[in-house]
């Protein structure tokens, strides 16, 4: 591999100091954590805490102002992120995320969009293009291996009739487990969900759920979420990091940060802090906030 | 119908009125007022008849804007047809009637001016075409999204058809120059439409695939045609190992155009390449000592089959395909071997952008031109992925430009002006971005029949520009932008 990647280590990401700053405002202050394998780690915190400024630094859509991201992938070693470019990550790292507003090649059909995440398999097994347009046998069965794992997920998602819609027709909530699957077909060893119960049913949710328990259990990968669902964070999560102004307040299992006196402060308010008057309570599902990236 | 509000009659007429007095400062002073020409002419002639006509059907042309824009367009149907009609049989006259209708009709002439006139009847015509297609919609369809629909149904059956279609019109490409109405003129028409479908094609990888407006296409064009004629001039090469060389040359400066303007999106990108066009032309222009400037190049070498050349009698050492087949000579020979030469070449741009479009590769283009954030979360290097499409779009349109230079001879910039850019650009998007028969209808509307009908060529930017308002209007898409999915999961699947 890299130079950015050597011998691999416990736990899956480490992340150490982390800040970021932008100009005068500091988005994240100083964060460090762990995120271990086969663990859902939730990161929580009230709008503006600064939750997707950490995943577009791990996933390199910004590069830390100050701090060290460390990977370690279980076969390539380990990787330092916030070193690397951004589609570098998801290829060299195995770190896949979905998007807050949901990004899904929407003219493209659902197995399109399947088969567009597994390109840098096929573009390899294609000779960079030139084996492939002489019809050499090697990509055709890269070609079919790639429907195989792409049928896999249609069928985990449940969209396997609908696979030659285009992805913009499906609904919502189709959309936002078609995301994931998507992302799991890039094959990662870290998954980032961006809030990925926002606007969905408390069925559609319950489904989510399923989906994400399955891929942590059945996948052995690590799952990063950021998540205002508080049903879907207490549910599943193993781990919660609780952010509050660029900065980590609370750190530890579900039930020790539910009763954590910081993170109940940032989210109701204090009774001497009118600022926080109006923060998320706890119980808020949905968030109507429109995100960048 | 659901009842609507009433019309706000003053309003309107506020409105109105407003825009007959805007008519009014423009015209009183630019029509109001004319200097007759001639020695002895000494006093101003005034003209306010033409400047209350004009305010008159500013005015009328506002209240028909307004009652379009309310939704009301039985009135404004009826109207300005009839105000179409009539002036235009009021100009038709002289030729429709005896001399005794003539006089009167004459009378109902708005202005003198025949252009005008014209322009007006143009204009009430598009109101009235405006309204006859709003109310036609309202009877049809009941919005928008529906007629979208049954747009991309219709795409969509093009797209079958050209199954069988396709085929057929591959062997009508083939036989024609044996068809027995063919002559020499036809053949030429039909040489300048297939080039254009090449350039269309390889346009369409770059803007319909990867999504990325190239105003500047025709800077590959130049650049292919320059580097087939200097190396032909120079080096002595023929036609079949400049072609590549010339493809190659081509990409190069594709991928040269393509870094600096990676991180730019629409809108910029459209212009920084069009910047690029104009600079390429530039430079032909003024490198004097390696381009011939202004004067051009001339004394390309002609295409030769497999070393036999096509003249009446052979250069010196060489032998000519008529004397080698022991044929009687016709220059026509000469032509329908290009012809032969520019389908082939064609015929290979097609094939390989419909290959292309199923491998990895191509289906990145696609992604992104849909979303480039995603495909960077999925590992797809985008900077990479942008120069392969620019590259191989500039390639095919190096290849179609070395074509150009061995047909014409001759090559000079002037050939490779901005409109020729926008002629591509406008195949591509009059057939439907990514559409591969939409290019060949599209060339075959915008080269194929202007050239036919060359005796009506001063309307042809008028109905050129006017054909672009409409799609863009009523099909921003294209013509025939249909997408079909590269890979199915079942044969039976797509849409409900």
């Amino acid at each position: 591999m890299t130079d950015a990647c050597t011998h691999p280590q416990t736990p899956l990401l480490h992340v150490e100091h982390l800040t970021m700053r932008f100009g005068g405002l500091v988005a994240a202050d100083d964060v460090s954590f762990k995120a271990q394998d086969r663990k859902i780690t939730a990161i929580i915190g009230p709008n503006g805490a600064g939750k997707t400024t950490l995943f577009n630094c791990l996933t390199g859509f910004y590069a830390p102002t100050s701090g060290r991201l460390e990977l370690n992938h279980p076969t390539r070693g380990e990787c330092l992120l916030e070193r690397m470019e951004g589609h570098r990550i998801a290829r060299d790292a195995g770190v896949a995320r979905t998007f807050q507003n949901i990004r899904l090649f929407a003219r493209m059909t659902v197995l399109e969009n399947l088969i567009v995440a597994q390109h840098n398999r096929l573009m390899r097994a294609s000779g960079f293009s030139f084996l492939g347009l002489l019809g050499f046998k090697r990509y055709v069965d890269a070609e079919t291996q790639a429907v195989e794992l792409a049928r896999y997920w249609l069928d985990r998602i449940g969209l396997t009739e609908r696979a030659d819609w285009e992805a913009g027709n499906l609904p919502y909530g189709d959309q936002r487990r078609l995301e994931v699957a998507r992302a799991m077909c890039t094959e990662p060893v870290l998954l980032c969900l961006d809030e990925p119960a926002a606007g969905l049913n408390p069925r559609e949710s319950a489904d989510l759920n399923r989906l994400l328990t399955f891929i942590r259990d059945e996948h052995s990968i690590g799952l990063l979420l950021i998540e205002h669902d508080m049903s879907v964070v207490m549910g599943i999560s193993d781990h919660i990091v609780v952010l509050d102004y660029g900065r980590k307040i609370a750190d530890g299992t579900p039930r020790a940060v539910r009763n954590d006196p910081a993170v109940i402060r940032a989210y109701l308010g204090d009774e001497n802090d009118e600022e926080n008057d109006n923060a998320m309570p706890p119980k808020v599902t949905a968030d109507p906030k429109g995100g960048d990236v | 119908m659901t009842p609507r509000p009433a019309l706000d009659v003053p309003a309107i007429l506020k409105e109105a009125g407003l825009t007959a007095l805007v008519m009014l400062g423009l015209t009183v002073g630019l029509v109001g007022f004319r200097i007759p020409d001639g020695i002895g002419a000494s006093a101003l002639e005034t003209r306010f008849g033409a400047v209350a006509m004009a305010c008159g059907l500013a005015f009328a042309g506002r209240i028909a804007l307004i009652l379009l824009r309310e939704k009301r367009p039985r009135r404004v149907l009826f109207a300005s047809t009839a105000y179409a009609v009539v002036v235009a049989l009021a100009q038709a006259a002289p030729v429709l009637f005896s001399p005794a209708a003539t006089e009167r009709w004459i009378t109902l002439r708005p202005f003198d001016s025949a252009v005008v006139n014209g322009m007006t009847v143009v204009l009430a015509a598009a109101f009235a075409l405006r309204a006859a297609w709003m109310e036609w919609r309202h009877r049809r369809f009941p919005g928008i999204k529906e007629r979208d629909k049954a747009m991309d149904a219709m795409g969509a059956r093009v797209q079958r058809a050209t199954h069988f279609f396709g085929p057929a019109l591959l062997l009508v490409a083939v036989i024609l120059p044996f068809l027995p109405m063919v002559d020499r003129r036809l053949l030429d028409i039909a040489v300048l439409v297939v080039t254009y479908i090449m350039l269309g094609w390889g346009l369409n990888i770059v803007v319909g695939l990867a999504g990325l407006l190239d105003l500047g296409y025709v800077a590959f064009y130049a650049v292919g045609a320059y580097s087939f004629a200097l190396l032909a001039i120079n080096f002595d090469l023929g036609f079949w190992i400049c072609l590549p060389l010339a493809g190659m040359l081509a990409a190069t400066a594709g991928i040269l155009l393509g870094f600096p303007v990676l991180r730019l999106r629409g809108d910029y990108l459209a212009i920084v390449t069009l910047g690029f066009g104009e600079i390429i032309r530039i430079i032909l222009l003024n490198w004097y000592q390696f381009t011939g400037g202004p004067d051009g190049i001339s004394g390309i070498p002609k295409p030769t089959f497999f070393g036999l050349e096509f003249k009446r009698s052979a250069s010196d050492g060489g032998e000519t395909f008529h004397q080698f087949f022991d044929l009687t000579y016709s220059p026509v020979d000469k032509i329908v071997f290009i012809y032969y030469v520019i389908l082939g070449l064609a015929l290979i741009t097609n094939s390989f952008s419909l290959r292309i479009r199923k491998l990895p590769v191509g289906r990145a283009w696609e992604a992104l031109r849909e979303d480039e954030i995603a495909c960077r979360s999925l590992g797809i290097n985008a900077t990479n992925t942008k120069l392969t499409a620019f590259a191989i779009g500039a390639m095919f349109g190096g290849i179609a430009g070395s074509f150009f230079a061995t047909r014409q001879g001759f090559i000079s910039p002037e050939s490779f002006t901005f409109i020729e850019s926008a002629v591509i650009l406008a195949i591509v998007v009059l057939g439907g971005f990514g559409s591969q028969i939409g290019v060949v209808i599209a060339a075959i509307l915008l080269i194929g029949l202007p050239e036919i009908f060359r005796e009506l060529q001063d309307f042809r930017m008028l109905t050129f520009g006017g054909a672009m308002v409409l799609i863009m209007v009523w099909r921003p898409a294209g013509l025939l932008a249909h997408r079909t999915p590269s890979i199915r999961l079942s044969d039976r699947g797509g849409e409900p």
